[in-house]
This record gives structure tokens, C-alpha cells and sequence, in this order.
């Protein structure tokens, strides 16, 4: 395996998305800003005022219409990405289940954030979970290495013939979009490398004269949408695949699913995203303090990597699921779609729900839900930090 | 400019039918003969794009489809939206030598509810960014296809199943919105108001429009049976009654500048265009005298300020036709 060596920048989450698409060169980009996904798209618009990308930008007059136009591009033939959070996902969301269902491949740049009311700019992922059914790809990033790693693997993934649908590149807001880390980018020739040219077919300007987004009577259309339940669950392998490719050449490893230090884990944290740091942190110090804990992030989402999840979590009785959005009058879905890949197992669940609105996962919380985990188990949704940053969620 | 004459439109449609026949659309709708006019009035490749509505939906029925152009419906708001991003797609692709040097036209065919109101903000976008493509709204005065709800388009005093006459009921409450008139504050190059009884007119209009600079917009009045409780066999007739009565000036917008294309040699009374539409019974007769006098005022004053404009801008279009030829 070659291992690239390249020198650090400093760079927040959002920057180092700008970059990977700097270096992927897409055809189009239709964008509307919102906090925080507006560092994203105004460095992608200096690279592209300074020459460095060119790209067309269409600066359109709502999220609504930037899913649109981004559709209309991606069935034009070019290569297309956007960009958003929040509210603006909220407004795309009619327009992602089109573009899934129409099968195109255009990158959706996240900067996750919570939902009104009340407003709210920071990080939780109650607006992807919007978008958790539409037949669309999820990805989340844990940092800003990753967010930019997985922008760069996200549209290997998008066009793959077997797949060929939008994938959302998920980053905490904030916590990741807005933190600068030390991060390699790839030589730029390398990036262009492994994305590739864009060889989806060109329906509208490749000179048939085909109909797209028809009418479908019930004769028809459950087995048009059953193509789409296939074409996400092919995502699956697809995702390996990419990331393989992309540990062989440049030795990065991004698997699916994060496990870490679970090899006799007995119990353990499940959960999404930035989180994941500080949850190794405590995981280091139970370690040390002679405890068998471990830690499984998901990077993959949707598809929901059920087979892995059950082979991460074999070992373990006890797992605490922490979703970092809720569905209010039932389990979050994280914890649901687990409770799903791990159903006939012998790993018991516990729900919990943490950082809404961007507040932030102490380590006592954490530490706290792997205790919990020694006691018998709870038919309750725990709330991580509700009432305060160490606050255990107790009226 | 030569006018594309009927045989050139037969011609161009026998070589390329842009709609063919076998969709579901009903005897006597005004949609199919400004779809085929448009289609045939533009030569070269084009793409279609379409807002939901009667036209997408009796066009497309999965397997089928009518349409012998390129064609994409994503959703009912955002057709201006979806032919911006197409026609990005074609600029960045040909700026990157990706597609042959010849030129397409994007052309979207969107219902009133889909232009005048749910669609209006992804139009708006568009115009102010300047895509170059052409928006032909087909007029046909209500949501159709969803059982004939009002629109912002529907004209005062209809009756629709939302604004419906009853023992309190008298109609739409209110105006009809100039949405041309919103189109031309765009500073667009192109705009236009045209009718299927006019199709030469309406033709010369898209070869205009197709050859602007920038966004076009024509507003193609579009004669309904269901929704209009009208004879299917009187769909022209009933066009032609619009244009004549004032109801439905045609004229055009080039550079900000306005001209009466066609001015009908004698006004026709409006009683001639609400009698032959059972959403006007109400009116018929003495009964809605009222409402038919506050109609007239309105259609008297809209067309004493057109014919004004006309006048203001007539040394204008003697210039551009002189620079012309
Ligand atoms: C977001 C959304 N709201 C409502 C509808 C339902 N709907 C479909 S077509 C339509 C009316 C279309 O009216 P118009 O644009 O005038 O076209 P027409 O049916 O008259 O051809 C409505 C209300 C929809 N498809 N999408
Ligand atoms: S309902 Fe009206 S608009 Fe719809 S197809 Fe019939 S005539 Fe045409
Ligand atoms: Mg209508």
C-alpha cells in the first residue's frame, strides 16, 4: 500500500470541502448560503474568481431551486454539486426524493445543523434525517480530514453505474465545518485521477430525445421505486469499493463503519459524526482504567450498513446508541435503524439523544452512558447534557 | 425577419414531430396546437421542460411518452429552476468542448398555477440571472389538472370549485395578476402575449423569442372545455373572441418596449365571451350586470394603457425595424 506523504494545512471542515471540489472541477454548482455551509461555497467562489476552478455557478434565489437546477444540470450531462444546512436541506428535500428517483449523481455538501424553531445555526443532524428515506446516499464525516477525504470519494460513488444517485456528504456544523485541523490534501492531479472523467450518459443534450420524471400509474410505479431501494442498497458495496481504492492509493482508510477498539469490547457507544472524537477520548481512559469499552461510528449511514454493524457489535452486550436528533413520540433513528441490523442478536440497546442544537458531548456524559450500560437496562430515551453540558437529562 | 409560414412549421414537424398525437389531452384543449407551434416555430435541437400539470401529465403516462424532444418534469414550482441548470449544463459543457458548436433552445411549458403562483420565485430567479431560455406559460385560467381550482390567473367573477358561486358565492373575489407585466419588470429582452386563434402571430413571437439574447417569455392564452364549460369545437373561436374583445391583447414586449401585434378592427362586446362559457352563467343576462360592468372597466383601462405604450414606443420599433432591414 503506497502511503502519500503530504504536508498538513491548516484548514477548517468547509475549507478543505472547497478544496476537494477546486480539484474535482465539477461542471456546475447551483448554491444558495446558509450558516454554516457558507464558507463552503465562498471559497469555492474565490477559487473560482481567481481561476483556480472552472466550474459555472448558478446563484440561485432558493435551496429549492438549487436542487432543481442541480437536477436539470446532472440530466444535462454535467457534472454537479451543491452545497447546504438546515433549512435549506429542509427546502431541497421535495427535490432530493425527485433527483433519486430520477437516478442523479449529484454531491450534496452538508454542514449539518439544527432545525427551527426555535432558530438555531449549530450542528445536530436533524436535517439530514430529513432526507433519511429519499433514496439519496449519507455519508458523515467525523472531522475535517474526513469531510474532505469523503468529498473527494463521494462522486466515485454518485456515478457508479450500479448506484447512480446523489450522495450527501455529511460534516458537523461547526464543530467541523468551522474548526481548523491540520489536513492533507491530495495532489491535485491525483484527485482528478481517481474521480474521473464523467461518463453518465447525457439524457437531455446527447442528442436522443428521450422523457424523464413521467407519470406513473400504480401499475408501475412500485416497481420504478423498488429499482431506486435497489440502486441505494447497491451503495453498500460501492462505498467499499471507493474506499478501497482509496486506502490502496493514497492509504487513508475510511471504511464504513469506525470501529474502535472493539476487539473485546463488552460494551460500547454507537453513534454518527464529529462525537466520535471525544467518545475515543473516554474510551482511551476506561481502557486504561481496565474497562472492555469500544467505540463503532458510522460513516456510511444511508444505505445502513446492517451486516457490518452486526459484525462490529458482535462482541458486545451492551450497546448505548446516541442519536444526535429525535423523533419526537418515538426512538430516534439511529437507535431504530440499529435496533433493525441487530434484531435476533444477543447486544441489548439503550437510546440516548445528545448535542442538539450544537451543544457540545462532554466526556462525563459519555462516560456516563457506558456506565449505565452496567445496569440493567432501561425501557427510556436517556438525553445526554439536557439541563447543561453535564447534565443527565432528569426533570 | 422571414416568418415561418405554416408549411415550414408542417415540414419541420413532419421531419420531427416535437408532440405527437396519442396523449390524453381533451378534445378541444388549447395546450397541443401552442406545444406543436412553439416546437415547430424554432428550428434546430431543443430541450422541453415541463412544470407539473394537465400537459406533463397526459403526455408521459409510464411507458408512453408523446414528446420527440429531449423532455424533463421534476416538479410543479420549479420548472424555470430545472432549464436553469440545464441550460448551465450546456454552457459549462461547451465551454470544456464537450458538445458541438450548435445551438439548442431550452423551452419550458409550464400551467398558470406553475408560472403566476407556485412557480413564480424560481421564474423570477431565472430572468434576473439571465438564462438564456424560453418560458411559455399556457394560460389556461386555473389548476386544471388538479379539478379546476382558482389561480392568480383566473380572472374575476370566474367560477372554479374553489372560488365557487353560491347563495353568497359570486366567483373569484379577485383581479386576475398581470404576470406579463411582472415578466417585463425583469428587464428581460423578450416577452409577449399570444393566442392559439393567432398562431402566425404567435409563431413570429417564438422565433423572436427564441433568438433573445436573454430569458423570453410568451403567455399563450390556452382555451379549456372542462374548465371553462365550453364547446370543444368552439376552442379557436373562443381564443379569437378573447383577442377581439380585449380581454386578451396580443401584443410584445422587445427591450422593455411595447407594440400591438394584431388590433382587432372592432372591439367586440365582452357579453360574446362570457356567454360562451358556462364558469360566466352567473353573469349571463341581467343578472350579473354588475360584475360584467366592473369586468369591462377593467379590460378598458388595461388596453387605453397598452394602446399609450403602443404610441410611446412606436418611433422605437420604426429604428429596430429599419436597423433590421
Ligand atoms: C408542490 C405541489 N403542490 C401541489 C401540487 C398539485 N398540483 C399538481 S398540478 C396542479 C395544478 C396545475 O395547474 P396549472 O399550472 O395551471 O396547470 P394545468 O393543470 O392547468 O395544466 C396542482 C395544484 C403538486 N403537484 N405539487
Ligand atoms: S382539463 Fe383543460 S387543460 Fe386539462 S387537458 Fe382538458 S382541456 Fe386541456
Ligand atoms: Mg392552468
Amino acid at each position: 500500500m503506497a502511503k502519500v506523504e503530504l504536508a498538513l494545512q491548516v484548514l477548517t471542515g468547509a475549507e478543505a470541502t472547497a478544496h476537494a471540489m477546486r480539484q474535482i472541477q465539477p461542471d456546475v454548482v447551483p448554491v444558495y448560503p446558509i450558516t454554516p455551509q457558507t464558507p463552503i461555497i465562498q471559497t469555492f467562489s474565490r477559487f473560482v474568481a481567481d481561476g483556480k476552478a472552472d466550474t459555472v455557478i448558478v446563484q440561485v434565489e432558493s435551496e429549492h431551486s438549487a436542487m432543481s437546477a442541480a437536477v436539470g444540470s446532472a440530466l444535462a450531462g454535467a457534472r454537479t454539486m451543491t452545497a447546504t444546512a438546515s433549512q435549506g436541506l429542509a427546502l431541497m428535500v421535495e427535490v432530493i426524493y425527485i433527483a433519486a428517483g430520477l437516478r442523479a449523481p449529484i454531491v450534496i455538501a452538508v454542514g449539518n445543523r439544527a432545525l427551527s424553531a426555535p432558530i438555531n445555526i449549530h450542528g445536530d443532524h436533524s436535517d439530514g434525517m430529513l432526507a433519511r428515506d429519499s433514496g439519496a446516499v449519507q455519508i458523515y464525516a467525523q472531522d475535517a480530514q474526513e469531510a474532505y477525504d469523503l468529498m473527494v470519494m463521494a462522486p466515485r460513488i454518485a456515478e457508479h453505474p450500479d448506484v447512480m444517485l446523489p450522495v450527501m456528504v455529511g460534516q458537523d456544523g461547526f464543530q467541523v465545518t468551522h474548526s481548523a485541523e491540520g489536513v492533507a490534501l491530495l495532489p491535485d492531479p491525483d484527485v482528478r485521477d481517481f474521480v474521473g472523467p464523467y461518463e453518465i450518459p447525457n439524457p437531455l443534450l446527447g442528442g436522443g430525445a428521450s422523457s424523464h420524471g413521467t407519470f406513473a400509474m400504480p401499475d408501475s410505479y412500485f416497481e420504478l421505486r423498488h429499482q431506486l431501494v435497489q440502486a441505494t442498497e447497491a451503495a453498500e458495496a460501492v462505498y467499499a469499493e471507493v474506499a478501497q481504492d482509496y486506502r490502496r492509493r493514497f492509504g487513508r482508510d475510511l471504511p464504513q463503519i469506525d470501529a474502535y477498539r472493539m476487539e473485546d469490547a463488552e460494551r460500547a457507544i454507537l453513534l454518527i459524526g464529529s462525537a466520535a472524537g471525544t467518545a475515543k477520548e473516554v474510551v482511551d481512559d476506561l481502557r486504561a482504567e481496565g474497562e472492555r469499552v469500544g467505540l463503532v461510528a458510522l460513516r456510511l449511514y444511508r444505505p445502513f450498513p446492517h451486516a457490518a454493524l452486526r459484525a462490529a457489535l458482535a462482541g458486545a452486550r451492551r450497546v448505548a446508541v446516541l442519536d444526535r436528533a429525535v423523533s419526537p413520540g418515538a426512538y430516534p433513528p439511529l437507535y431504530s435503524d440499529a435496533l433493525g441490523a441487530l434484531q435476533g442478536s444477543a447486544t441489548t440497546l439503550q437510546s440516548y439523544v445528545y448535542g442538539l442544537g450544537g451543544r457540545d458531548l462532554s466526556q462525563r456524559a459519555v462516560r456516563r452512558a457506558f456506565a449505565e450500560l452496567a445496569l440493567p437496562a432501561a425501557d427510556r430515551i436517556g438525553y445526554l447534557g439536557l439541563g447543561g453540558e453535564d447534565g443527565d437529562g432528569e426533570p | 425577419m422571414a416568418m415561418a409560414s405554416l408549411k415550414t412549421i408542417a415540414l419541420r414537424e413532419e421531419e420531427h414531430q416535437g408532440l405527437s398525437g396519442g396523449h390524453s389531452l381533451c378534445a378541444g384543449c388549447g395546450i397541443p396546437p401552442i406545444v406543436r407551434t412553439v416546437l415547430g416555430s424554432i428550428p434546430g435541437p431543443k430541450v422541453a421542460i415541463s412544470a407539473t400539470g394537465c400537459l406533463e401529465v397526459a403526455t408521459t403516462r409510464y411507458p408512453f411518452t408523446a414528446w420527440g424532444v429531449p423532455w424533463i418534469h421534476v416538479a410543479f414550482e420549479n420548472a424555470a429552476a430545472v432549464a436553469s441548470g440545464a441550460e448551465a449544463a450546456f454552457r459549462a459543457l461547451s465551454r470544456r468542448g464537450k458538445l458541438s458548436e450548435e445551438p439548442v433552445t431550452f423551452v419550458v411549458f409550464a400551467g398558470d398555477g406553475g408560472t403566476y403562483d407556485i412557480g413564480l420565485q424560481a421564474l423570477s430567479g431565472a430572468l434576473e440571472r439571465g438564462h438564456r431560455l424560453l418560458y411559455v406559460c399556457y394560460n389556461n385560467e386555473a389548476y386544471m389538472n388538479t379539478g379546476i381550482q382558482r389561480s392568480g390567473a383566473t380572472p374575476y367573477a370566474a367560477n372554479t370549485t374553489t372560488s365557487p358561486v353560491g347563495s353568497l358565492g359570486k366567483g373569484k373575489a379577485e383581479r386576475r395578476k398581470d404576470m406579463t407585466a411582472i415578466v417585463v419588470a425583469h428587464h428581460i429582452p423578450y416577452a409577449a402575449q399570444a393566442a392559439t386563434s393567432h398562431w402566425q402571430d404567435l409563431s413570429r413571437k417564438v422565433e423572436r423569442a427564441a433568438q433573445a439574447s436573454g430569458p423570453s417569455f410568451l403567455n399563450v392564452l390556452a382555451t379549456c372545455p372542462p374548465g371553462w364549460g365550453h364547446e370543444a369545437k368552439d376552442s379557436v373561436r373562443l381564443a379569437r373572441i378573447a383577442v377581439e374583445t380585449h380581454y386578451w391583447p396580443l401584443f410584445e414586449v422587445v427591450e422593455g418596449h411595447y407594440r400591438i401585434t394584431h388590433r382587432p378592427l372592432q372591439q367586440r362586446p365582452l357579453e360574446e365571451w362570457l356567454n360562451l362559457q358556462k364558469r360566466f352563467s352567473h353573469l349571463h343576462g341581467e343578472r350579473g350586470a354588475d360584475l360584467v360592468v366592473r369586468l369591462q372597466e377593467e379590460l378598458d383601462d388595461s388596453w387605453a394603457q397598452l394602446v399609450q405604450r403602443d404610441a410611446s414606443d412606436a418611433d422605437w420599433f420604426r429604428a429596430l425595424e429599419e436597423a433590421e432591414a
